[in-house]
């Protein structure tokens, strides 16, 4: 059997969920050898239209990005969506509460309308996304993990609970007892709560689990002190996509 | 010379972000030469507004994954300058830890991974693992000792979690410091082995030559990274307050990242720029290296960039190896960033990779952001880019196509450019 084609593609985004892969060091060398990579910009010459599967980081921002994308879903068999910016479209949004003209005069002052931007949305706000694979930035062996499940024609299985979990089993002490708030009650877990492990609070970079309860971690945001406009700016971090989406 | 060379290079392969490079020549006349940057804006410094005084370094941190230790740390900066915060010198010591991390990180794989190929005639570094595979092999070792180190103090090499300000919400112990420090050690032999590879291609980089203003943060005591004042080769020193009256972004038509200029028509930052301003500050090691390899201040080849990163990783590493003995000598795992919450506007300054950064908020009482300025080290460099590939094809366009497209692509590849980065 031939070796998979695959190919890396990236929109409005730092690139770093393609940074997490260069940094799987000598395991990069393994993840490229059981592939043929016939495009991956940031890191090789050359590009071919014929792959299998496409790994595409970052939102789409503009109209004039959205063929680009098209031609990307044409072309593979398998589409994996990889970061916040593609899954749930990540910092980017924050722009999308604002009015987009002052948005674009903030920046670019009186010549604003020489740069096109319209909201950010995640991919499949454009595409049909096969899978996606969450964070900001991915997790390394999350991707390993994904990457060889595809290899194998397998769907790879993600958790549907909140990161709270992976918080308990980590026995982080939980952050609203530390007088912190934190997105972990509603967040997709499968990180290991690395950030409250690493002394922060869970910032919801993975998006909601399927079923939320949205409204009671509001109760418990307001009840550790957040005003209503705050609990709406914490949500709207990450996870302000599902808000325009209903 | 008659005919025509027509190169579009739609985009630039082995570099951070879209980038464009559109060329004609006819009949042995440039007619165009373009450098454009295509990316998406992402409108960060508008998204800031509202946004909190703990959020805006987890939000800038995603302006670029390469810099993002940098641009925590530059935003801590500001922060901390806008509300009047002081870090201790515990703290001070460990974030210059962690941006050597950083450079070290960010000039391994630009060097191993991207420019490497384009000297052994090789598209990218794949096929290099079997025609180089001992090469190959060491820079991954050093590679992922620089993300470890990034790691370990940063709480995770991209978008760092630890670093907060007033200091770190998390801090190493002993034990980890120490592992780091004998790690770094036992690198050594293999950044002078790293060294002697590079060295030995560097006759490959190509010769030219073209006088510029080179711009970078330089200090008293100590090789510039984390803290100084802002210089520039062609004289003057400025406070990082004053980073406006240097930058002076302009927009041009072919790109949605602003461009910059100072005196001249262009200026340069990063490895270089640094190297030029702050060469007397190299520590031992590095200063050797740079004299065997025949780098000396100032040099006008922006090619030389790639052999002043290589300098300084020897000197990153070097420095780490001091800091981290320091902090061993004096270590108080129970210190606790102290912040009080004020109206105020600050700045901040840090070398990342690349070069010089600045961030700027005004945060209102309540702690919130009501007004976000980042100037990015490849903003800076576009305008040299586009004057120097000017004057190269100049020098090389009666040479073949492909020759032309290569060295044009090897010389925007010479800047490690960060173009998401810079149009952010």
């Amino acid at each position: 059997m031939d070796k998979p084609r695959v190919a890396f593609f990236d929109f409005a985004s730092c690139e770093g969920d393609q940074l997490q892969i260069v940094n799987l060091e000598e395991d990069l060398l393994k993840v490229v050898g059981a592939v043929d990579v016939v495009s991956f910009r940031e890191a090789m010459k050359g590009h071919s239209d014929n792959y299998d599967i496409a790994f595409v980081e970052g939102s789409i921002t503009r109209r004039s990005d959205e063929p680009r994308l098209l031609e990307i879903r044409k072309n593979a068999k398998i589409l994996v969506a990889i970061g916040a910016c593609a899954t749930i479209g990540g910092v980017n949004l924050l722009k999308n509460f604002q009015d987009l003209e002052s948005v674009r005069k903030f920046v670019y002052g009186d010549k604003f309308f020489q740069y096109e931007t319209y909201p950010a949305r995640p991919i499949k706000a454009v595409v049909p996304v096969d899978l996606e694979i969450h964070q900001c930035p991915i997790n390394r062996d999350e991707f390993v993990m994904a990457f060889k499940a595809l290899l194998m024609g397998k769907k790879p299985e993600f958790p549907n609970y909140p990161v709270c979990e992976d918080c308990k089993k980590a026995e982080n002490i939980c952050v609203f007892e530390m007088g912190m708030t934190c997105m972990g009650p509603v967040t997709r877990a499968g990180c290991g709560a690395c950030c409250v492990v690493e002394g922060s609070v869970c910032w919801g970079c993975r998006g909601f689990i399927d079923h939320p309860n949205a409204d009671s971690e509001r109760e418990v945001l307001a009840k550790y002190g957040l005003s209503v406009g705050d609990i709406l700016k914490k949500f709207r971090l990450y996870t302000g996509f599902s808000e325009v989406s209903k | 010379m008659n005919g025509k060379k027509v190169i579009q290079i739609h985009h630039v392969t082995r570099i951070e972000g879209h980038g464009n490079i559109d060329i004609q020549i006819k009949d042995g006349k440039v007619d165009k030469c373009q450098w454009q940057i295509v990316e998406a804006p992402r409108f960060f410094e508008a998204a800031l507004r509202g946004r909190k005084w703990n959020e805006a370094a987890h939000i800038t941190s995603r302006i670029c994954a390469i810099c993002s230790i940098g641009h925590t740390l530059c935003s801590l900066k500001a922060t901390e300058a806008a509300l009047g915060i002081t870090i201790s010198e515990q703290t001070l010591k460990l974030r210059k830890l962690l941006i050597n991390g950083e450079t070290l990180q960010s000039h391994i794989l630009h060097l191993g991974y991207l420019v490497v190929p384009d000297l052994v005639g090789a598209p990218s570094v794949i096929p290099l693992a079997s025609t180089h595979p001992a090469e190959v092999l060491l820079v991954v070792r050093l590679h992922r000792l620089a993300n470890e180190m990034s790691d370990l103090i940063g709480g995770r090499t991209i978008h760092p979690q630890r670093p907060v300000v007033g200091g770190f919400a998390k801090w190493p112990t002993v034990a980890e410091l120490e592992n780091l420090y004998q790690k770094l050690e036992s690198a050594q032999s293999d950044v002078m082995t790293l060294a002697g590879f590079v060295k030995g291609l560097a006759p490959n980089f190509p010769k030219f030559s073209r006088e510029t203003e080179y711009i970078g943060l330089t200090h008293p005591t100590e090789y510039a990274f984390y803290e100084g004042e802002i210089a520039s080769t062609d004289g003057g020193k400025w406070p990082v307050d004053n980073y406006k009256s240097i930058v002076n972004e302009y927009l041009v038509p072919h790109s949605t990242a602003k461009f910059a200029r100072h005196k001249r028509d262009a200026y340069m930052v990063g490895a270089l720029a640094r190297f030029n301003l702050n060469y007397n500050k190299l520590l031992p090691g590095a200063k050797k290296l740079a004299d065997d390899v025949g780098l000396k201040p100032i040099n006008f080849n922006p090619f030389m960039n790639n052999v002043a990163q290589l300098v300084e990783v020897a000197h990153a590493f070097e420095d780490s190896m001091q800091l981290t003995k320091k902090l061993l000598e004096k270590w108080d795992p129970e210190e606790k960033p102290i912040v009080s919450v004020k109206a105020g506007l600050g700045s901040g300054s840090v070398e990342v990779p690349r070069g010089i950064l600045f961030h700027e908020y005004e945060y209102n009482k309540d702690g919130e952001i009501v007004w976000a300025n980042c100037v990015i080290p490849t903003n800076q460099n576009h305008a040299n880019i586009q004057k120097d590939m000017e004057a190269l094809v100049e020098e090389i366009k009666e040479r073949p196509q492909e020759e032309i497209e290569l060295m044009v692509e090897m010389l925007v590849r010479a800047y490690d450019p960060c173009v998401s980065c810079s149009t952010h």
